[in-house]
């Protein structure tokens, strides 16, 4: 009876094990599942979040459509699983997404240590600090003694330990895991100063209860480059994504947007003709379809058209180029020629 | 008398038994068969995982210990700063850890013995609250519960600005309940010094005691004496220096109070969720052992004529005792591993700084074999001490 037990055993566990085998490479899985896992904020408004019909809306969740529509031609083959910062690199290093399109820094010891490759940058930030106005802070070497509301594991709080240790000034963090818990508490005045990336400080406002209660520091004390990012280890995938977001950024320099695309695709101009796929060439490198960014600009738009729909200036963000208008505007979104 | 044992001359006709039949000799090569089985899944797990973190190039092993932590933690026992490592962030955590569960424990079993007592009270109205209490407390998950008694801490107390003042030196406000505390003094120490003496003198008086009550039959008030010396003696001694009453007061500077000592709301509304819904637990648990000793025994002891707290000392305890322990560890331990919930409301304990130590440092498969090391050594030491306290309480029969 002990014998039979174990052999059982022995055969449970060696079938187990079966299944650790690894599955090859991410764009053969990906393309086998017929959509793209994508790990999203959940919480942040204009990034990742979704709206009152439950619809998924945000700069990252255009962006991670927009690799959808590059593979599949088809936007909508993409599935969003919410992630906390806590989890959201373990979840791709682990398998369980395929790309993480959801605010997250890139930086040195995430791109070496976590076996983790980010691709071009979609929005360029910075991390600031919103206080309540009653209480009359005009700028962040003032915060001395404060009590400041931060998620945990993120760069927003190792920039504030340093900016804090740097100026020589006191300070107590308030550490919640989730988002939307972080907010709640800060507009309940448990805490003086709620500090992150100043995009998501904008986001988080306009969702507040009042909004004209809070104003956001002028300091900027940090460059917090946002890129997607997906697992070493497959330089194909890797190579579409970051295609996938250069291509928005030169349609939007190409002057190309989702209403005008059918006609461009007329265009006599050979940088178009090749960028659209009316000359081939670009599709096959990549192994895609040679219409992908054709797909890309019509089903999801050009970068101009993301930004403006989704954190623009007529949004409720109101958050204006900046750093990440085109190079040709003064800001820093430059693609490579797509030849 | 014919002796059992074969004649010496008989010789050795019984002969060997082959080994594949002998139930020894199998039980042993099947037991180096089933080592030999996990022993190798182990290395082939293990190995599996080196190799695919190496291919995937995450880096591994402990080194990350020593580098720089480079966030702050809120509150801590000991000193701690960013610039300290990554070790010295992890010992706050088990701290705060072990602060939390060793008083939520300790109040749990008092709340919980309380309510399980007065949940078999003859007075109805004060048996239908308690059972109310446990109803409502063992139903609502625990979760809720925390966010429930964080979300009253920070929404219905003003902010610092606008503190309460009950008395002075004393604040409450949405930052925690602030108060004052005596001045760092060399008394002080002496005074702790001397109150662990009277406690040990306390416990060989009570052993004095109980072998002069076996022996002339006078009992000895041990209990009254030993709390006279405890507040007589250090009171001496902080005379003897000089009656030193500076206090440490808190003033509100700026954003928040500085000085005194606070209990922040995170803390706050950890315990009391904690507390709450465990001692919910422990009441049923108590009631079960008050409730196995037949009626019977204690109308005898009414019928000897002891006090309803003798009764409870002498019969019920003793015997109850041994019913309720069991259980009552497996709640300890599920208190002190609900604690790691505290992620979710901001208390900074050893889950919440591993979760942030994975996070920067990418190395889950060591952060989470460090949880679960560190939660495996409090549940054993409190299963260790609390079996130990079971047999000391168990009938020795005979």
């Amino acid at each position: 009876m002990k014998f039979t037990k174990i052999m059982v055993l022995t055969i449970v566990i060696g079938l187990l094990l079966c299944t650790v085998a690894q599955a090859g490479k991410d764009l053969d899985g990906v393309r086998k599942k017929g959509f793209i896992q994508a790990g999203v904020n959940g919480g942040v408004f204009g990034f990742g979040m979704p709206d009152e019909k439950g619809v998924w809306r945000g700069l990252d969740v255009d962006t991670a459509r927009a690799v959808a529509a590059a593979i599949f031609g088809d936007a909508t083959k993409v599935k969003f699983t919410p992630l906390t910062a806590q989890q959201r690199f373990t979840a791709l290093q682990s398998g369980e997404i395929d790309i993480l399109t959801r605010n997250a820094t890139r930086t040195l010891s995430r791109e070496t240590q976590l076996g983790l490759n980010f691709v071009t940058v979609n929005y360029y930030d910075g991390q600031g600090f919103m206080v309540l106005k009653k209480l009359g802070v005009k700028s962040a070497k003032e915060l001395d003694g404060a009590t400041v509301c931060v998620l945990p594991g993120t760069t927003t709080e190792q920039n504030a330990a340093d900016y804090f240790r740097n100026q020589k000034m006191k300070w107590k963090p308030v550490v919640i895991e989730s988002t939307t818990e972080l907010s709640k508490a800060f507009f309940a005045g448990r805490c003086d100063v709620l500090t992150s990336d100043a995009s998501q400080l904008a986001g988080i406002r306009a969702v507040a209860p009042n909004p004209d209660d809070y104003t956001i520091l002028p300091e900027i004390i940090s460059k917090e480059p946002l890129a997607p990012a997906v697992r070493h280890g497959d330089d194909k995938f890797m190579d579409i994504v970051n295609f996938s977001v250069l291509a928005m950024i030169n349609a939007e320099e190409l002057g190309i947007t989702s209403k005008n695309v059918d006609q461009m695709l007329k265009s006599k101009n050979p940088i178009v003709q090749r960028f659209l796929g009316v000359s081939p060439g670009n599709g096959k490198a990549l192994g895609l379809d040679e219409k992908w960014a054709y797909n890309i600009i019509k089903q999801v738009g050009n970068y101009g058209e993301v930004f403006e729909r989704n954190i623009g200036v007529n949004t409720s963000l109101g958050l204006k180029r900046g750093l990440n208008a085109l190079w040709t505007d003064g800001g820093l979104m430059y693609s490579p020629p797509f030849k | 008398m014919r002796s059992k044992n074969p004649p010496a001359s008989a010789g050795s006709q019984v002969s060997a038994i082959p080994f594949w039949r002998d139930a020894g000799k199998r039980a042993f090569i099947f037991q180096l068969a089933a080592l030999f089985t996990v022993g190798g899944l182990g290395y082939y797990l293990f190995s599996n995982t080196q190799a695919n973190l190496a291919r995937q190039s995450i880096a591994t092993g402990f080194d990350f210990l020593n580098k720089e932590a480079s966030f702050e933690i809120a509150e801590s026992l000991i000193g701690y700063s960013a610039a300290d490592t990554y070790a010295r962030a992890l010992l706050v955590g088990v701290l705060n850890t072990l602060k939390v569960a060793f008083i939520g424990i300790i109040l749990t079993t008092i709340l919980g013995t309380v309510i399980g007592v007065s949940r078999l009270s003859s007075n109805w109205l004060v048996s239908r609250l308690s059972a109310l209490f446990i109803e409502v407390m063992q139903n609502i998950p625990v979760l809720l519960q925390l966010f429930f008694w964080y979300a009253i801490f920070y929404e219905a107390f003003p902010a610092p600005q606008q503190a309460l003042n009950p008395i002075k030196g004393v604040f409450l406000c949405n930052r925690g309940l602030i108060f004052a505390i005596p001045e760092a003094h060399n008394a002080h120490t002496v005074m702790g010094w001397i109150l662990i003496a009277v406690l040990v003198g306390g416990w060989f008086l009570n052993r004095w005691a109980r072998r002069r009550q076996e022996a002339i039959g006078e009992s000895f008030p041990v209990l009254r004496v030993t709390l006279f010396m405890a507040l007589l003696l250090p009171l001496l001694a902080w005379v003897a220096y000089g009656t030193p009453t500076a206090m440490n007061i808190p003033e509100l500077r700026g954003f928040n109070f500085s000085g005194g000592l606070s209990v922040s709301p995170e803390f706050s509304a950890l315990l009391l969720g904690l507390v709450l819904y465990t001692s919910a637990f422990v009441a049923e648990i108590v009631r079960a052992g008050i409730q196995s000793i037949g009626r019977g025994q204690i109308e005898a002891a009414m019928a000897l004529g002891l006090r309803p707290g003798q009764i409870l000392q002498l019969v019920i305890l003793p015997q109850s005792l041994r019913v309720i322990i069991p259980p009552l560890t497996s709640q300890m331990l599920n208190l002190t591993k609900n604690s790691s919930l505290a992620v979710a409301i901001g208390y900074t304990d050893f889950v919440a700084v591993t979760n942030t130590t994975i996070n920067q440092t990418g190395q889950a498969i060591e952060g989470v074999a460090m949880i679960m090391a560190v939660y495996l050594l409090f549940s054993l030491s409190t299963s260790v001490f609390m079996n130990w306290y079971n047999k000391r309480m168990a009938l020795v029969e005979r």
